[in-house]
């Protein structure tokens, strides 16, 4: 410890005097990484380069299951320009890996499972070579009957998508073309069925939604003169990339180097490894920096998708509206490998109620291994796809007892205490039935808004847009509400942790925090609120953020709505040890000066160190001098517990999020077009850390479930199992004219459990959005309307 | 081949340019103007949105060789051009930018977590981090160019103006909302500018 020389102290009282550091949380601070982002110098994946680098080419199948007869490279090695031409017998170590099952081949060997799986890989000196050398080497397939469905999966004679499984559920599962089979029975549905005055099946199909990121897949790996390899990708989760990549090199964990690169958006797609494994590869095959960036068309085959499902439902209701019972079964298609199906799976099974209070329920979930594309991670991850049926379910039920369908969703509505058909109590504020008023309280947009003064009809308020369709000939309104429940953090008893490192040191004389982290910034603005973290806890105006590197330790996966409450909660943590330990320096130093250093709660706040009560006491700098305090902590939040294989029952989810949609459109009757005209949310965020970024992401995660009520699906043949549709010309995201206002209503009620009362805000708009669409377009038309997303042919009988 | 043309004011010349190659791979990977982004590469995205001679094209579906002797304005340059066009009452042709004084390539680095304090903005720039216009970035760079070509326009555009203008532009992220607010902010702020003068 630096030796204090001055006789008073500087930093009495007498000269120093409180005040309050600007941008802490709860402020909508801006962007650190909005400058460098307009201005086009943020350094993307695809963006990376290096003097002497090679381009990365996937060679990926053409048919969806097959055993591989033969490889000729031979045509393709005598290339100009072309450094290498690499096969799974070229592959240094592990020939596999996954994040939850190691059953994804590095390359293809034996068979392939599914339509563009990397079979062969090409280093060259120009893009273009890479891609024609790809294109010259030969593959023989001997193709193999394809599994698209639960029928064929389950089929007496159906072929093993995996032989000689031995993952954690290959034992309980009653077939080896099932990833993993959870129910939850609680109370005695049959029983309670009989007290049911009214009961409504349903039948839904769920499409495959794309994640879309705008980014592709991309990187740059450099071999490094010690044997390893560094390497720049945008993930969502280094260190889980990490744990995959090394065995697959035949390297200690250490001697691959990953440091994040900027992040063209996730949405859970970028969970999985992409091209990391194969860029690194070549790299360390040829010697030379590798960059690998996937076009459109094969970002459409890079990562897994959101899992389509067939969900079948019954409900039952008194004739007051009291639900009796809810039977389900959800089918999810996790296609040739796991990815995260087994905790889709865990999700779609105990969120399949809803925000709602039944007592006896028998659920039944499972994903399916199939030769479709692989599915995983998508934002909703396994609740989306239950929401969107029992909400409908909802509607009927109104329906069939004359009753308003959001009055029916209040009646039943859950509550903090209300217990779920997991046994766990929902142990903070769940405002579902304020959340259903207030979205139903706001005001309708005005009708016929197309009608302009004196002229014809503005074409660009109408379904149909600009393609003038219409001139409101046809067009009929219609309404509809929804609401879902979505859990936070990872669940069924997982050590969901995550890391941060805090240093606080003097720069030309004022105290100055960093934070380094591990957390991957993928557009969510977590680095905005570190900085805010950090500026709260240490009461420092300058907070730089670290780039996102393997140096320190883990930080968990930006997904599943967890950093802020994660990442954001470690660095609170480390904050809190940091301070601790600047006021004991201080103690030290200063404790003779003045007896509160000893009596009074002390804090850190606009560079100083003052009182509870309000008293300034020295300031940061004159406390540390030239010492730095550096803490490196991980954080926990409290754990959770695995769902019993047979009753479903345990404490399995964290923390759970609310949201609620009114959606208003407009629909062409005659062409069957959809013009959604408003989509309104409220939601209950526990704490918005950043206002400007809560109401982003809620407006965000509104939008992706609007394409999915109108628009998405990636199309697979059922015949083939292959892709029909992978281009944004074919599969359709909401441009700004699809998209409608988004009013956002949000309500903070703090968890007591979480830090500063957060509550994950990502993924809970992204459920109720879809249903709440597909529920104002059967008001409008009058149909029923059980598949995702609502084609013309759907609205005009044409299908 | 050899490519000679104008990027935000400043001669470049293209050297080994592949007669495939299109004018967004010679700005990325041969100019070091990574900034026109590669979302799409079919003309479906507008990520890769550029200025050609003034009007907004998709750079992806423009084959390098047409741009022979032609103005291009891309992101990277979009402070300076709005700079000159204030100066100059509003040209719009693409020849009123001038020069980005680092137009050189990266080498791949480590993301720095630096603020980019004291680099001069547009005002759609400006507006776009104002208003929370921004979350992954990566449709940014196409909108902006788009946008700020709109306005030059329409200075006073309506929302459905502005989602017209802006349909070509994919974003993943914002559901636009915040987009439509920049836009809006952008526009209010040049309008309050012109009553000052």
């Amino acid at each position: 410890m630096a030796q204090n020389t001055r006789t008073v102290p500087v930093g009495t009282p007498t000269d120093v005097t409180q005040n309050h550091v600007k941008g802490g949380i709860g402020e909508s601070t801006l962007r650190p990484d909005g400058t460098l982002k307009v201005t086009g110098e943020f350094a993307y994946s695809s963006d990376m380069w290096h003097e002497d680098m090679l381009w990365g080419q996937i060679l990926r199948s053409t048919v969806a299951h097959a055993e591989i007869v033969s490889i000729d490279t031979s045509e393709a090695l005598t290339m100009d320009g072309v450094y290498a031409v690499l096969t799974h017998e070229d592959l240094p170590a592990a020939k596999n890996y996954g994040m939850e099952f190691q059953d994804t081949p590095v390359l293809a060997y034996g068979k392939v499972r599914h339509h563009g799986e990397p079979v062969a890989l090409v280093a060259a000196d120009h893009p273009e070579t890479a891609r024609r050398a790809a294109a010259k080497i030969k593959i023989e397939y001997r193709e193999l009957p394809v599994i698209t469905d639960e029928a064929s999966a389950l089929a007496p004679d159906a072929i093993l998508v995996h032989e000689n499984r031995d993952d954690h559920h290959s034992g309980h599962v009653p077939h080896p073309n099932i990833v993993h089979r959870q129910p939850i029975i609680r109370g005695n549905a049959d029983e309670a069925a009989k007290r049911a005055d009214v009961i409504v099946k349903g039948e839904y199909t769920f499409g495959m939604q794309d994640q879309a990121f705008l980014g592709p897949e991309s990187g740059l790996a450099v071999p490094a003169e010690d044997g390893g390899v560094d390497l720049y990708v945008a993930t969502q989760w280094l260190h889980s990339d990490l744990k995959q990549i090394a065995p697959c090199l035949g390297l200690p964990e250490e001697k691959v180097r990953m440091t994040m690169a900027g992040v063209g958006g996730a949405f859970g797609g970028r969970e999985d490894i992409s091209m990391q494994i194969l860029a690194s590869i070549l790299a360390l095959r040829t010697g030379k920096p590798v960059k690998m960036v996937y076009n459109r068309y094969e970002s459409f085959f890079g990562h897994v998708h959101r899992h389509p499902a067939k969900l079948y439902y019954e409900h039952g209701a008194t004739k007051d509206g009291k639900l009796t019972h809810m039977k389900c079964k959800i089918v999810l298609d996790g296609g040739a490998y796991a990815s995260s199906t087994a905790s889709v799976v865990g999700n779609a099974s105990s969120l399949s109620v809803g925000p709602y209070v039944v007592e006896d329920v028998e659920i039944e979930a499972i994903g399916l291994y199939t030769n479709n594309p692989p599915c995983g991670a998508m934002r909703g991850f396994g609740a989306v796809q239950a929401c969107f049926a029992y909400e409908a379910q909802m509607d009927k039920l109104a329906a069939k007892l004359g009753m308003d369908p959001v009055e029916l969703r209040q009646l039943n509505a859950m509550e903090q205490g209300t217990i779920m058909p997991t046994g766990q109590v929902v142990d903070s504020p769940a405002p579902v039935a304020e959340l259903l008023r207030r979205v139903k309280a706001r005001p309708m947009p005005p009708e016929r808004q197309w009608e302009t003064a004196g002229e014809g009809a503005d074409v660009r308020a109408l379904p149909g847009g600009l393609s003038n369709t219409s001139h409101g000939e046809g067009v009929v309104r219609g309404v509809g509400y929804a609401v879902g429940i979505k859990n936070v953090g990872f669940s069924e008893g997982f050590d969901d942790y995550s890391t941060a490192k805090i240093r606080i040191e003097v720069i030309n004389g004022e105290a100055v925090a960093t934070v380094h982290t591990a957390m991957a910034e993928v557009g969510q603005g977590g680095v905005t609120i570190h900085a805010q973290i950090a500026r709260t806890e240490l009461g420092v105006q300058q907070v730089t953020i670290h780039p996102a590197d393997t140096q320190v330790g883990s930080a968990g996966s930006t997904s599943a709505g967890r950093q802020t409450y994660m990442t954001g909660g470690a660095i609170k943590n480390s904050c809190e040890i940091v301070r601790e330990k600047v006021l004991e320096i201080g103690r030290r130093k200063f404790g003779s000066y003045h007896p509160a250093w000893a009596n009074a709660e002390l804090l850190l706040e606009g560079g100083k160190v003052v009182t509870d009560g309000g008293e300034a006491l020295a300031t940061i700098a004159d406390v540390l001098e030239d010492q730095a305090v550096e803490v490196e902590e991980e954080w926990r939040h409290r754990p959770t517990q695995a769902f019993d294989l047979v009753t479903g029952q345990g404490d399995g989810h964290v923390q759970y999020a609310f949201a609620a949609h009114r959606a208003v459109v407009e629909v062409d009757t005659e062409l069957g077009l959809v013009k959604v005209i408003e989509l309104a949310c409220a939601q209950d965020v526990g704490k918005a850390v950043n206002p400007l970024s809560v109401v982003g992401q809620i407006q965000g995660g509104t939008t992706q479930g609007l394409g999915v009520a109108v628009m998405e699906e990636i199309i697979v043949d059922p015949k083939t199992a292959k892709v029909r549709n992978p281009s944004f010309t074919d599969y359709l995201i909401p441009t700004i004219l699809d998209t409608p206002t988004i009013p956002v209503d949000y309500l903070e009620l703090a968890d007591p459990n979480a830090p500063y009362g957060v509550r994950g805000i990502g993924e809970a708009p992204t459920l109720s959005s879809t249903p709440a669409v597909l529920a104002a377009i059967r008001a409008a038309t009058g149909l029923e309307l059980n598949k995702t997303p609502v084609r013309p042919e759907a609205l005009t009988g044409t299908l | 081949m050899r490519v000679n043309f104008t990027v935000n004011g400043r001669p470049q010349e293209a050297d080994d340019v592949w007669e495939g190659e299109s004018l967004l791979y010679v700005l990325r990977e041969r100019l070091g103007l990574p900034g026109s982004k590669n979302a799409c590469e079919q003309g479906e995205c507008g990520s890769c949105t550029v200025r050609l001679d003034g009007v907004p094209v998709c750079s992806c579906l423009v084959a390098a060789g047409q741009v022979e002797g032609r103005e291009v304005v891309t992101v990277e340059g979009l402070a300076e051009f709005a700079k000159e066009r204030e100066a100059h009452g509003g040209c719009a042709t693409g020849a009123c930018g001038t020069s980005v004084d680092a137009a050189k390539k990266w080498e791949a680095k480590p993301q720095d977590s630096q603020t980019g304090e004291g680099i001069e903005l547009s005002p759609i720039q400006q507006a776009f981090i104002d208003a929370g216009a921004v979350q992954c970035g990566f449709c940014t760079p196409g909108l902006l160019v788009a946008a700020d070509e709109m306005l030059e326009r329409n200075p006073s555009p309506t929302d459905a103006d502005i989602r017209e203008a802006l349909s070509g532009n994919l974003c993943r992220c914002t559901g636009y909302e915040k987009i439509l607010d920049a836009v809006r902010l952008a526009a209010a702020r040049q309008e309050r500018q012109g009553e000052a003068v």
